[in-house]
């Protein structure tokens, strides 16, 4: 991975309608995607990312703003010119052509010598494992083998950058699990910048390098898995990206007052009412009378088979989950209606915007 | 279904119903055929089994002529109109819906609701008037009137075509450094081809047994197949006239069994 951009967006707006009935797809959105990354636009349907891929693979062109690749302002470029090539969250395939001939075409449109095009396709076919279905036609492929063909299509001219929306969402469970492991090793071996766009959190958080979260058509926080997931930026990206707890407290000099009363040590930059995000596994049980741990009621237990969440409601009936791991005889040790103590690990609480 | 809803085929006397209507169909055409096999001359009185008539119209010069004129009208109005109707598919269905959608889908298929005597006259007229000025007769006006009332019948399947045809396919061509040109010949055309095929045998279909048009615009010397049979009808009726209908209907059979098979086959 380099420090050059592969794809820049700078403030495009996409509004679809006209006049006061037109909606805005994307509201200003600038990002950079850097050269041979994994990066993965995150949000729920509807909030713009598949309309910025679009706009990337120019089906459709901005109401405002600019896109880059290369450094190169192709914002008006047909996308029969754009060295971009995209996986259709339909596949997409060509019914009336083979496997071979499907991951042929784009090698043929750039008018490559046949030799080379029949050499790129075994090639291809080779990667994606499916040298003995060249022959087939695609309607006789399962989902998963279709999938691949239409990796494989979209891989052979070797684009600059390979956008992905949403391929992985009809296969299932199994099936998903083992072509997120494929299509990252597909972008190690290729090298080639991945733009990854997906409303599954769990799929972001386990390929991307980076991950840019987007709703209402604008993009919340751009970072890596971690980050995104540790420091979210705002109330939305906390939400979102996990399960998490929130708490209004009170800041005051190097402690927050919350709304049972209780102080915490937190470094709050700033005086005044703010929103705590704190996620579930990062809260710590122990005994009730313990010292200096703030005083909850179990108001209910859920097992999970790995853990156990455990819902806490304190003084001022502010609720809380907490996630216990389960130990081997699955028995927390907890019941409801039990008092318990609770304390934050060290660093897991984060001031979120709203 | 799992609800008992209403269902024709339990109404007392459907099955009566549907074999008389089957009857009603078929029993003329039936007649048709076995009498084209009748060695008498009269319709009334079946001899033996001959194949006489087959013979006796295919020795007809006349005979031969129209089926000729019939068939290069035929070809070239089927050509022709199913060229246009792609045309006006792709132009009706690659769009967003715009004002007067209706408006334009009701002018392409006007063949099918003005009636066929009207467009005839009005066709005799204008070319009556053209053959005059230019002195040019021939057969490019029949051609020319087959083809327009062709159109919809070609447009049909086509448009049917088009609509189930997955759009992304074409943005998936168009991705792959796909030309608009070389999108249409290299993945719009070849799924839209059973379309394009059933709707050059519907017309060719359509154009092979025209009657009131072709009577109306023909020039002296220029009957089609059917025309032809029209004409013998006023003086003298033979079975000769039954051969040639079964000849016709076997024509019309076969390509509609192709239409069939071919609109059915592929998914």
């Amino acid at each position: 991975m380099t420090e050059r951009n592969a794809i820049e967006a700078r403030n495009v707006v996409k509004a679809f309608g006209q006049g006061d009935s037109a909606v805005r797809a994307l509201d200003d959105v600038s990002v950079e995607i850097r050269e041979g990354e994994f990066f993965t636009l995150l949000g729920p349907s509807g909030c713009g990312k598949t309309t910025l891929l679009r706009l990337i693979a120019g089906f459709e062109m901005p109401t405002e703003g600019v896109i880059l690749l290369d450094g190169q302002d192709i914002t008006y470029l047909p996308p029969n010119r754009r060295p971009v090539n995209t996986v259709f969250q339909s596949y997409a395939l060509f019914p009336h052509l083979t496997v071979a001939q499907n991951i042929a075409f784009g090698l043929e449109m750039q008018g490559k010598p046949a030799a080379e095009v029949r050499a790129r396709t075994d090639e291809m076919l080779a990667l994606v494992k499916l040298e003995t279905m060249a022959n087939r036609k695609t309607s006789q492929l399962s989902g998963g083998q279709q999938q691949r063909v239409a990796l494989a299509r979209a891989l052979a001219p070797q684009p600059k950058v390979l956008l992905l929306d949403e391929p992985l969402s009809a296969l299932d469970l199994k099936l998903r699990q083992a072509m997120q492991i494929e299509l990252k090793r597909l972008q190690v071996e290729t090298g080639i910048t991945f733009v990854f766009v997906t409303h599954d959190q769990e799929e972001a958080l386990t390929m991307s390098d980076r991950i840019g979260v987007m709703s209402n058509g604008k993009l919340q926080q751009v970072g890596t898995a971690k980050e995104i997931y540790t420091r979210p930026k705002n109330r939305f990206v906390a939400s979102f990206i996990g399960e998490t707890n929130f708490l209004t407290a009170e800041a005051e000099g190097g402690k927050v007052r919350l709304g049972s009363g209780d102080v915490v040590n937190f470094d709050a930059p700033a005086k005044g009412t703010v929103t705590l995000t704190v996620r579930p596994e990062q809260l710590r049980l122990g005994p009730a009378d313990e010292a200096g741990a703030i005083a909850a009621t179990i108001s209910n237990l859920v097992y999970f088979g790995t853990d156990t969440h455990v819902h806490l409601e304190l003084a001022d009936k502010t609720e809380l989950v907490a996630r216990v791991q389960s130990p081997a005889t699955g028995d927390a040790g907890f019941e409801r209606g039990g008092k318990v103590g609770l304390r934050f690990a060290p660093g897991a609480l984060q001031i979120v915007g709203d | 279904m799992a609800k008992s809803s209403f269902q024709v085929a339990r109404l007392p006397g459907f099955s009566t119903v549907a074999l008389l209507a089957f009857l009603a169909l078929y029993v003329p055409i039936l007649t048709l055929v076995v009498y084209s096999f009748n060695s008498e001359t009269t319709m009334g009185n079946w001899g033996e089994f001959s194949w006489k008539w087959y013979e006796r119209a295919w020795d007809n010069q006349a005979v031969k002529d129209a089926t000729l004129r019939s068939l290069i009208i035929a070809s070239f109005a089927a050509v022709f109109s199913t060229a246009l109707a792609t045309m006006a598919a792709l132009g009706t269905t690659r769009r967003r819906s715009f004002k007067g959608q209706t408006f334009i889908y009701v002018m392409i298929n006007q063949p099918l609701m003005v009636p066929e005597i009207v467009t005839a006259v009005a066709l005799m007229i204008l070319f009556g008037l053209i053959k005059t000025i230019t002195g040019v007769h021939g057969l490019g006006y029949l051609i020319l009137a087959h083809t327009a009332f062709c159109i919809p019948f070609a447009y049909l399947p086509i448009r049917a075509r088009l609509e189930g045809m997955d759009l992304t396919l074409e943005t998936a061509a168009a991705d792959l450094y796909a030309s608009p040109w070389a999108t249409f010949r290299r993945v719009t055309l070849p799924i839209l081809m059973p379309g394009v095929i059933a709707g050059l045998m519907l017309a060719f279909v359509v154009s092979l047994d025209d009657v009131v048009i072709t009577e109306f615009v023909k020039s002296a010397g220029q009957d089609t197949l059917p025309t032809y049979m029209l004409g013998q009808m006023r003086r003298q009726l033979t079975p000769e006239i039954n051969a040639i209908s079964t000849g016709l209907l076997v024509i019309t059979v076969v390509l509609l069994t192709a239409f069939f098979l071919l609109t059915r086959k592929k998914d």
